[in-house]
Parts: C-alpha cells; sequence; structure tokens
C-alpha cells in the first residue's frame, strides 16, 4: 500500500457518523458536543478571568463582570531579591525541557531504528524493558536519586601512574539532575511512539534506496526523515508537555537553583493575604506556552497517536 | 545421480571455513544491528536500574538520615512492620481506588467525547481543541484551579450553582478528597483518552461502514459489530498508559489535599515519610520495594496486553 493513501486515512477528518442519522439528533448532538467543550473548557476560562481581576473581585462570590487589569501580570513577574522569580524560572525551565527532548531523541531515534527499519534479534523483549521501566514507580528510585545527587565524592587512583583523581559532583539544586532525570522519564514513550512511526517506512523503499547506492545518512535524510517526521514532532512535542509539567521530581531534587515553572506557580501561594488573581495570573503564564503547542500541533497528535500506538 | 562422486574430503574444509565467516559475519551484523539502541538502553539502565539495586540495600537497613549512627543491617524487619502499618494499608488501598476509578471514568468519559467528535457538525475542529486543553495544562496549576475557584466553599464557582438551589456549600477538598482529586485527573485524562479513541475511530475503513449502512445495519449494531472491535486495542493501550500515569499521581494531591489521609497514595505515602521530612530512609526503601513488587505484577498483566497489540507485527 502506498504510504500516501495510508497517510490519508489519518488526516484527522471524520468518518461517517455512527451516531445521529437523522437531521435533528445530528443537531442535537452538535449542540451537546458544543455544551461538553464549553463545559470542560469553564474553568480554564474562569481562571483567565480571574488573572485579570483585583483580589477583591477574585476573592468574592463569582462574578462575570468586572474592571479588568493587568496588575496581577506585572506583580507576578517582577524581580524580588530572595525570592524565585518568573523569568528565572523560564530560563531554567525553557532550557531543561529543550535539552532533555533534544537527549530524548538523539537517544529515541537511533533505538526506533535498531527496532523497525534493521531490527535486532529479540527486539520485542528490549521494546518490553523500554516500557517496563515506565512500570517502576518513581517512589522505587528516588531516594537513592536523592543521595547520589546530593553529593557524588569518590577518588579514583590510577593504576601504576598513582594519579588520584577526586570526583566530586553536585548534581542536587542543579539543572543538570533534572535534565538527565526528565530524559529517563520521557524515553521510553518516545521510543514506543517512534518504533511504531519507523515500522510505518515501507521496507521496498529502503530496499530499492540501498540499491541505488545510497548512503545511511542518505537513505535516512531522503527516504525515512519525510515519512517519520510528522511522528518525530508529535514525540518531541509530547515529551515538552510531560517534562515541562513535571513537578514531583523538580520540587524534590531542586528546591534552590534551577527551579522551573511548576515550582514557581506553587510558590505564588503565600500564607498570608489574597492570593486568587495573583495565582491565576501565574498560573497562565505558566500553562500558555504548552498549550499553544498543543494546540497548533493536534491534529498531529491525533495521527501520531494513532499510528504510533497500534502499528 | 550415481555419477557425481562423493565430494573428496579435503573440499569440505574451505565449506567449513565458509560457515565460519558466515557466522562471523552475522556476528558483525547482529551488532551492528545492535549499537544503535546502546545508547538508550545503557542510559536506561544507569539512571532506573542502579537506584532501585540501592533502593533494595537501603530497605535491609536501619537507616535514618536525621541520625548520624552508621546504619546497621536489619533483614527483613522493615518488611515485617508493614503489614501492622495501618497508614500504609490506608495509603494502598488509596492508590487502588484512586487509580481504578480515575482510568476507568477517563476512559468512559473520553470515548463518549470521541464518538461525538467524530461527526461533521459546524466547529468541529474548535470544538476539540476546547477539549483536549485540559490535557495540556499542568497539574499544579489544575490542582489549584478547581481547589480554589471551583471547589472552594466561599469562592468556588460549583459551590455559587449548588447555592442557586438553595443547598448548603460544601468545601469540596476536604469533605471529600478522593472524589477531588478524581475529578480533576478525569478532567485531564479524559481528552488524552479521547485523543486515542479518536485515532482508532479515524482509522476505520469508511467503506466498510458505507457496505454495512446499505446492507441496513442500525448504528448500534455497526458500533457493536465493527466499531468496538476496531477500537479494543486502542482502548487497552488508553488504559495501559493512563494506569502507568495515574498510578503514579502526587501533584494533583500535593495542591488539593495537601495529602489528607484519604487522599494520600502510596507514591505520597513514601515520599513524606522519606526526604519529606519523615526521614526513616530504610523504612521508606521497603515501602517502595512492595510498591515496585505490586507493580511488576500488574505490569506482566500491561504487557500481555502489550504483546497482544503486537500480535503479528513483524
Amino acid at each position: 500500500m502506498p504510504v500516501s493513501s495510508l497517510l490519508d486515512r489519518f488526516r484527522g477528518e471524520p468518518t461517517e457518523p455512527i451516531l445521529g442519522q437523522n437531521r435533528a439528533a445530528s443537531i442535537g448532538l452538535g449542540l451537546l458536543t458544543w455544551f461538553i467543550g464549553l463545559l470542560f473548557f469553564f474553568p480554564l476560562f474562569w481562571m483567565v478571568l480571574n488573572g485579570f481581576k483585583d483580589e477583591i473581585d477574585a476573592n468574592s462570590s463569582p462574578k462575570l463582570f468586572f474592571e479588568p487589569t493587568l496588575d496581577r501580570f506585572s506583580e507576578v513577574t517582577e524581580d524580588t531579591q530572595g525570592v524565585l522569580s518568573f523569568k528565572e524560572a523560564f530560563g531554567n525551565s525553557f532550557w531543561i525541557v529543550l535539552i532533555s527532548t533534544v537527549l530524548v531523541m538523539l537517544l529515541a531515534v537511533p533505538a526506533a531504528y535498531a527496532l523497525a527499519i534493521r531490527p535486532m534479534r529479540k527486539w520485542r523483549d528490549v521494546l518490553f524493558f523500554f516500557i517496563s521501566t515506565k512500570f517502576l514507580p518513581i517512589v522505587g528510585a528516588i531516594l537513592p536519586i536523592w543521595i547520589i545527587a546530593r553529593n557524588i565524592t569518590f577518588d579514583i587512583t590510577f593504576p601504576l601512574t598513582g594519579w588520584v583523581w577526586d570526583v566530586d559532583i553536585k548534581l542536587l539544586n542543579t539543572r543538570t539532575i533534572l535534565i538527565i532525570l526528565y530524559t529517563a522519564m520521557n524515553l521510553p514513550l518516545a521510543v514506543w511512539m517512534l518504533r511504531s512511526f519507523f515500522a510505518e517506512v515501507p521496507k521496498e523503499l529502503i530496499e530499492a534506496s540501498q540499491i541505488d547506492g545510497c548512503s545511511l545518512l542518505g537513505q535516512i535524510r531522503q527516504v525515512i526523515l519525510p515519512i517519520v517526521a510528522p511522528g518525530l514532532a508529535a514525540t518531541a512535542l509530547l515529551c515538552v508537555i510531560f517534562a515541562w509539567n513535571e513537578f514531583f521530581l523538580a520540587v524534590q531534587l531542586n528546591p534552590v537553583e534551577g527551579s522551573t515553572i511548576p515550582v514557581w506557580v506553587a510558590s505564588q501561594e503565600s500564607g498570608r493575604g489574597n492570593f486568587l488573581a495573583k495565582i491565576s495570573a501565574a498560573s497562565v503564564l505558566a500553562t500558555f506556552p504548552v498549550v499553544l503547542c498543543g494546540w497548533v500541533a493536534q491534529k498531529r497528535m491525533i495521527r501520531g497517536l494513532a499510528m504510533g500506538a497500534i502499528k | 545421480m550415481t555419477t557425481i562422486e562423493p565430494a573428496p574430503a579435503p573440499a569440505s574444509a574451505p565449506a567449513v571455513d565458509r560457515s565460519e565467516e558466515v557466522r562471523r559475519l552475522q556476528r558483525i551484523d547482529g551488532w551492528k544491528r545492535r549499537l544503535p539502541i546502546l545508547p538508550a538502553l545503557l542510559f536506561t539502565i544507569v539512571v532506573t536500574q542502579i537506584p532501585f539495586l540501592f533502593t533494595l540495600f537501603y530497605s535491609l537497613t536501619d537507616w535514618r538520615i536525621d541520625k548520624p549512627d552508621p546504619r546497621q543491617f536489619i533483614g527483613f524487619e522493615n518488611y515485617s512492620g508493614l503489614v501492622d502499618d495501618k497508614f500504609f494499608r490506608q495509603a494502598a488501598w488509596v492508590s487502588v481506588q484512586m487509580t481504578v476509578m480515575a482510568v476507568l471514568f477517563s476512559l468512559i468519559v473520553g470515548t463518549a467525547l470521541a464518538l461525538l467528535l467524530d461527526r461533521k457538525f459546524f466547529g468541529q475542529g474548535f470544538v476539540r481543541t476546547l477539549l483536549i486543553t485540559p490535557f495540556l495544562v499542568m497539574p499544579v496549576v489544575a490542582g489549584f484551579l478547581w481547589k480554589s475557584q471551583m471547589f472552594n466553599a466561599t469562592f468556588g464557582v460549583i459551590n455559587w450553582f449548588i447555592e442557586l438551589f438553595g443547598a448548603e456549600p460544601i468545601e469540596f477538598a476536604t469533605r471529600y478528597p478522593l472524589w477531588s482529586v478524581v475529578v480533576v485527573l478525569v478532567w485531564q485524562w479524559s481528552p488524552f483518552m479521547m485523543l486515542i479513541v479518536l485515532a482508532g475511530l479515524q482509522g476505520q475503513d469508511a467503506s466498510v461502514l458505507e457496505a454495512a449502512r446499505v446492507d441496513g445495519a442500525t448504528s448500534v449494531g455497526i458500533f457493536r459489530q465493527i466499531t468496538f472491535p476496531q477500537l479494543r486495542p486502542y482502548l487497552e493501550l488508553g488504559t495501559l498508559l493512563g494506569a502507568i500515569y495515574l498510578v503514579q499521581v502526587y501533584d494533583h494531591i500535593e495542591v488539593i489535599t495537601g495529602g489528607s489521609p484519604d487522599s494520600k497514595n502510596l507514591p505520597f505515602y513514601i515520599a513524606q515519610r522519606s526526604i519529606g521530612g519523615g526521614n526513616v530512609f530504610g523504612l521508606a526503601s521497603a515501602y517502595s520495594i512492595i510498591v515496585v513488587i505490586a507493580s511488576i505484577i500488574l505490569a506482566n498483566i500491561g504487557l500481555r496486553v502489550l504483546s497482544g497489540l503486537l500480535e503479528g507485527d513483524d
């Protein structure tokens, strides 16, 4: 089957309706879907509204009409000495998410190649191993990671020469530990999804390119990449979402330096005074980048999950 | 055939060489095939498996991080105390309830949403965008949002709505902590299930549906006999991925209830007893090992499902 026709099946267009054969029922179901859609979105709409309110308006019985103000946004983004600032947290999150996602892709793409295009022996067992690591709850590993990350000190004495190399790596409270853990957290899912995308590349196409004397690099660039590109994008996006939103590891391992956006949002909750509008404004800023990415790539993600999951 | 004489002995020597050569080439080929996966494999083993071995070791000691005493090897003492720890039992029960309810309800709601969305109507793409959004929202934000702006007894929208009907406002997060967390989890994970089921629906062969309709099949009949069997692997996949993530929920609990006893699952309890200030690292490690063993049992069931998904895919 030509690839294009295979891909056509996942255009994101609806198939023939299963529900609602007659016209009245069809309109009714359409309205119902709209209603549920708005209902699902309502909490977020409300949060955005609250972000533009005064604390007095936010901390009273719910009101829809008020005088909008941008004060809360400037309040949460201003720098205060000794307090985690938005700029700093955003920078930390940006680099941690970017580097860990790039690392995931660098590790997962060759792995998916070895699982799908030129499969190694027992590739199924290896794939199972990757997925099974996701079943290991993070609590099974968090303590030693915390200990190891807090301080690694040991000496390496080189044989014969007698040189001693003091290794002293402090990973806790740095961005490095989060980059490493987010990479490990997303790698199994990425391998799993990418393998299925790579399995979509027709074997004949690869053989033909080999007969034409295409180098491995050329084969990857000219044959494989164009076909798997949407899949790569969907996978990377999912990794970005999970890494950007992660809180547990960020707060447990990284409370001082290199704090990320979720930690910043949580820090807006203060013991004294009203903070509802303030935290709403902070939440809007924190969620906006990822929500925007998700909106742009949603069709691709549906297609990605379809092919990535089952094929 | 009799005219061909059996090959003389010396001629067989190169044949042996050739087979060795073949084997050598196969070995090289095998490593060439394996090479691209090694970095990912090594990374995963170092970051996920080695810490686990440390946890196993810690679980056999009486280690507390807040005391300078050297840690002592105490065998299985940590484990034997587990049965009597009623907080552990409670956390385990919360874990089971929370995971099962969150997965089940997200799956049901997600499937319903996917069926509704898989039709042509005005603004279909826009409504889909609205529905996907909760999945993209950071758990910490989702937690705060529901706790302070929806569930809250004085400023919460839900209570405002309830009061319209003359009912007393309810502080949901303290009255129904477990349900409060589950509601937020379902709000976030239904869109994910919806995406997976939607993918399954759109992978259907339109001509088969058309043929069934021409043959006079009813909508219910089509759903039961064509759509549902087609959706089954997608539903299984959704269950599996959902369970993997939902069994480890921490952020929502932290924000919504702060870990009240009725809504504290095992990951939360373990973190609380160790790095969260409890400091009993030896005991907490034993808890972790129990969680891991339970997960492995569940994972085995999950992997069977997976191998069913991969069947016939070579």
